[in-house]
């Protein structure tokens, strides 16, 4: 027979030239009524048949499936098969001849109609609904398979069939889907053939898989469940890895669902982390990150941090990860939690996220009673390696935070330790001075040390010394920063303090938030500039407010901090303020003097109620220009009031350019808004000086 | 010309317009999210190779451009080559599952859809190659490479459409020797009249 022309789909180049003389076609070939030669063309189609021909073939085809001959017959349905999945109209053509079929005794022929089912179902859930009826058949069949069916041409390694076996579990997992009572008819074989199957060999491992899945999908019984799983349990002690390799997949996949089953195997989950094959450890890492709760994170932490230190490279990132993720959600303690990230830190530190950093910031910063120990700890940490970048960064910030309590030597939880001041400078400027740091991390390093100038007693010589030598690095960021810690020390001196005072608390959403976390990250890197408008106006507000009515005495303002690189002072350690939506209150005008006018404009932003926006703007009309223009408020006790810094402190003659500040007012009880405005500003040469209550506030500004 | 010439069809080797292989590939060639479409086969194909490389036997379920048959055989060749012998025989490439096996020399890899089952794809290349061990007395790697057609062949009586189609050994082997006996008496017909001008092409 041909060995021109057949198998044309594998061979890499069919070229005419080998063909016969007259072009056959497979018409004839299907009608012609002889065996091989139909067989043949069957093949050729399901194999290669386009659209067009499986329409044109199918009725061909479908007569043949009425043949007796078996050979053929098996080959016509498998090439049905192909026919549906090319032209799915054809399912019409196929589905009546299905439940015939059913009842042959011939293995080939019932494996092809029972895929042909499957095939049918699966396009159309009319197929569907119509093949769920012959359930009771098929739980027959396979049935009769598995206990008396034992015929040796058919069976492999004691299994009867297992391919048939497979694919009628398969169609059975179709059928039962979401299907109750055909649930309910395959319980008992499903549990039949879980506990039957001779489990020495691949074949009847595959069996019992599919069975497996089967029930799985199926609405079964709980303790059919739960079988099912202690099977693949079973299957994660096989020796066989392939065996483990699809018991891990599935407990992947049945983790969420039943949880409480695949918790049992935990230990052995945990044993296939030591596997040396890469797909299997992933998959194991996997499955263990899914099963840890608050019972048990206390050990799976242990096993899983002995993992990532001995863990292949391209796992070390998820692990990390995973840990850290686990460790917030179920950490038993902050001092644990503080402990873990540290050990993944100095495991791990480069395969860490990015939020790594700001999350351990917050949280210690967070846990007070955990400073001291914490300082020590990372303190130790450092001391021991700096290579580790978001460690030396959680590090250098801790140690400027909290540095007093680092020289104070007394912690209850950590062996005493003698640190002393000139041992934390050195490590300081070794950390800003090697190569191994990022630019971010000797950020953090030359602001601790800033920090560390209020924290520490005795004179500030040497880290004035290191700040000035960093004036002219070529790093802009650094040389910025270290430029104003000059002036800090030169020039503000009496303010030096009060900026680098202990940061309050960020508030934080959860870890989903990294605008907080960038927020967070850049409140740490810029945190000196942000208490610093609102500390002295603080103290100019309770003047205000003592004041029963006109100007007091005090004259000596200090003049408002120049604003911070960046617009930092956008970054205060309040929410992030949501652009304004278009405001319906109207404006303003609240003082008007020879031509200098400022106006008042409220906005309530619609996702904090409690929030009111006022941007006063100061404009110039007259002839003379408005100089050293200052503005100060006051509010009643309940509400809380904050003053970002003005755009200016000029208003140029004739309509230059005015100047706007922002309020921003917190009512969170809804009190009756008063506002008492203080002005001072020069004018024709002249120093003026107003105070006066705001009336006409719109009711809509505190309602 | 003798009655019952084997079937042959030019048109049908190329992939047709609107139906392609990898459903997902075609999707993203179209530029659309591609959407999850009912499974082409439950095998993609099955690729035959030796230790160096060199493809003995390509069986395609799927219709794909040479290109792209290609561009297929060639990545999954090197990835499986340069598996360790301790690993699992399972592996997710692109979207499917592949399960490869090593016999002697040869390794047989399949390509399975995501959701069927691997172990009983285990078992079907160890069919395969009992049928071909059955057939050739103890098959090495060059029965295949001088007679591939009959490899071909036996793996058409095996499987169909990428589905198995005939679960009895003695079935597949029967099957086999009936054709042999016809191809014989085929060739004895020929060999016995003159055929002037005709070459065989073996």
């Amino acid at each position: 027979m041909g060995t021109q022309c057949t198998g044309t789909g594998s061979w890499p180049n069919c070229s005419t030239s080998t063909c016969w003389a007259t072009p056959p076609t497979l018409d004839s070939d299907l009608s012609q009524g002889i065996q091989p030669v139909q067989g043949l063309a069957l093949c050729t189609l399901s194999t290669m048949g386009s659209a067009e021909m499986c329409r044109d073939l199918a009725p061909e085809v479908e007569k043949l499936l009425l043949q007796p001959s078996p050979y053929v017959r098996k080959k016509a349905i498998l090439t049905a098969v192909h026919m549906i999945r090319k032209v799915p109209e054809l399912s019409s053509v196929f589905l009546p001849p299905c439940v015939h079929l059913l009842h042959e005794r011939h293995h080939g022929i019932l494996l092809g109609t029972i895929t042909l089912i499957t095939e049918l179902c699966e396009r159309s859930p009319a197929a569907l609904r119509h093949f769920r009826k012959v359930v009771p058949q098929l739980v027959q069949i396979l049935r009769t398979l598995v206990t008396t069916g034992y015929s040796t041409e058919h069976s492999i390694s004691g299994v009867s069939d297992p391919f048939l076996q497979v694919q009628i579990l398969r169609l059975l997992r179709i059928l039962g889907r979401n299907h109750e009572e055909s649930s309910e008819t395959m319980n008992d074989l499903l549990a039949q053939v879980a506990t039957n199957t001779d489990t020495s060999r691949n074949a009847g491992n595959a069996v019992l898989f599919e069975t497996v899945l089967t029930i799985m999908d199926i609405r079964s019984a709980a303790g059919l469940r739960v079988l099912a799983v202690n099977i693949l349990g079973r299957f994660l002690l096989n020796s066989d890895r392939n065996i483990r390799y699809v018991a891990l997949t599935s407990l992947l996949r049945l983790v969420q669902s039943d949880h409480s089953a695949v918790q049992r195997h935990r230990p052995t989950v945990v044993d296939c982390l030591q596997e040396t094959d890469a797909s299997l450890s992933r998959r194991a890492l996997e499955l263990s990150l899914a099963l840890v709760n608050s019972s048990n994170v206390r050990a799976m932490m242990q096993e899983l941090q002995a993992f990532l230190e001995s863990c292949p490279p391209d796992l070390r990132a998820d692990c990390a990860s995973g840990i850290l993720l686990a460790a917030e959600r179920f950490a038993p303690t902050k001092r644990w939690h503080i402990d873990t990230i540290l050990h993944v830190l100095t495991t791990a530190g480069t395969h860490v996220r990015d939020d790594a950093v700001a999350n351990l910031t917050q949280l210690i910063g967070g846990a007070q009673e955990l400073h001291a120990y914490s300082v020590r700890r990372l303190y130790n940490a450092l001391a021991e390696d700096i290579s580790q970048q978001p460690l030396v960064q959680v590090a250098a910030w801790c140690i400027g935070e909290y540095g007093d309590l680092l020289l104070e030597g007394n912690c209850e939880e950590i062996e005493p330790l003698q640190v002393d001041k000139e041992e934390v400078l050195a490590l300081l400027e070794k950390v800003l001075q090697s190569h191994m740091s990022l630019p971010a991390t000797r950020g953090y390093a030359l602001t601790a040390l800033m920090k560390l100038s209020t924290r520490l007693q005795g004179d500030n010589n040497r880290i004035r010394q290191v700040v000035s030598i960093y004036r002219s690095c070529l790093d802009v960021e650094l040389q910025q920063r270290a430029v104003e810690y000059d002036t800090l020390f030169r020039k503000y001196e009496h303010m030096r303090a009060a900026i680098l005072e202990k940061m309050p608390l960020v508030e934080r959403d959860g870890p989903q938030a990294d605008e907080e976390a960038k927020e967070s990250k850049a409140a740490a890197q810029l945190s000196e500039a942000a208490p610093a408008p609102t500390e002295p106006q603080a103290s100019q507000l309770l003047d205000l407010l003592d004041l029963l009515d006109g100007a007091s005495g005090d004259a000596q303002h200090p003049p408002p901090l120049h604003p911070s690189p960046g617009g930092a002072l956008v970054y205060l350690l309040d929410l992030p303020c949501a652009p304004p939506p278009p405001a319906p209150i109207p404006d303003l005008k609240v003082f008007e003097r020879e031509g200098v006018q400022l106006n008042l404009s409220f906005i309530r932003p619609p996702e904090n109620p409690a929030l009111l926006l006022i941007t006063a703007t100061a404009t110039n009309s007259s002839e003379g220009d408005v100089t050293d223009f200052i503005c100060q408020a006051a509010v009643p006790k309940s509400l809380q009031l904050q003053l970002q810094a003005p755009s200016g402190n000029t208003v140029p003659a004739r309509g230059g350019l005015p100047i706007t500040q922002l309020f921003r007012i917190l009512n969170p009880n809804k009190a009756p808004l008063r506002l008492k405005l203080r002005l001072t500003y020069n004018h024709f040469h002249q120093s003026v000086q107003e105070i006066f209550e705001v009336n006409n506030l719109p009711v809509e500004s505190w309602q | 010309p003798p009655a019952g010439s084997p079937p042959h069809s030019t048109t049908a080797s190329l992939p047709q317009h609107g139906d392609r292989g990898f459903p997902l590939a075609a999707a993203a060639a179209a530029g659309r999210a591609p959407p999850r479409p009912r499974p082409a086969a439950a095998m993609q194909f099955m690729l035959l190779f030796s230790r160096q490389g060199k493809l003995r036997l390509q069986k395609w379920y799927v219709p794909l451009s040479d290109k792209e048959k290609k561009k297929i055989t060639r990545e999954l060749v090197q990835t499986v080559l340069a598996r360790k012998p301790k690993m699992c025989s399972f592996l997710e490439w692109r979207d499917l599952k592949i399960v490869y096996k090593r016999y002697a020399s040869l390794y047989f890899c399949c390509a399975i859809e995501d959701q069927d089952n691997e172990l009983i794809t285990l078992e079907i290349i160890h069919r395969y190659v009992e049928l071909l061990d059955k057939y050739f007395g103890s098959v090495c790697e060059l029965d295949i490479i001088f007679n591939f057609e009959k490899a071909y062949f036996i793996l058409d009586e095996f499987l169909l459409g990428g589905e198995v189609q005939e679960t009895s050994k003695k079935n597949v082997l029967k099957a086999i020797e009936q054709a042999d006996l016809l191809q014989e008496k085929t060739e004895t017909m020929y060999h016995s009249k003159s055929f002037i001008g005709f070459k065989k092409a073996y």
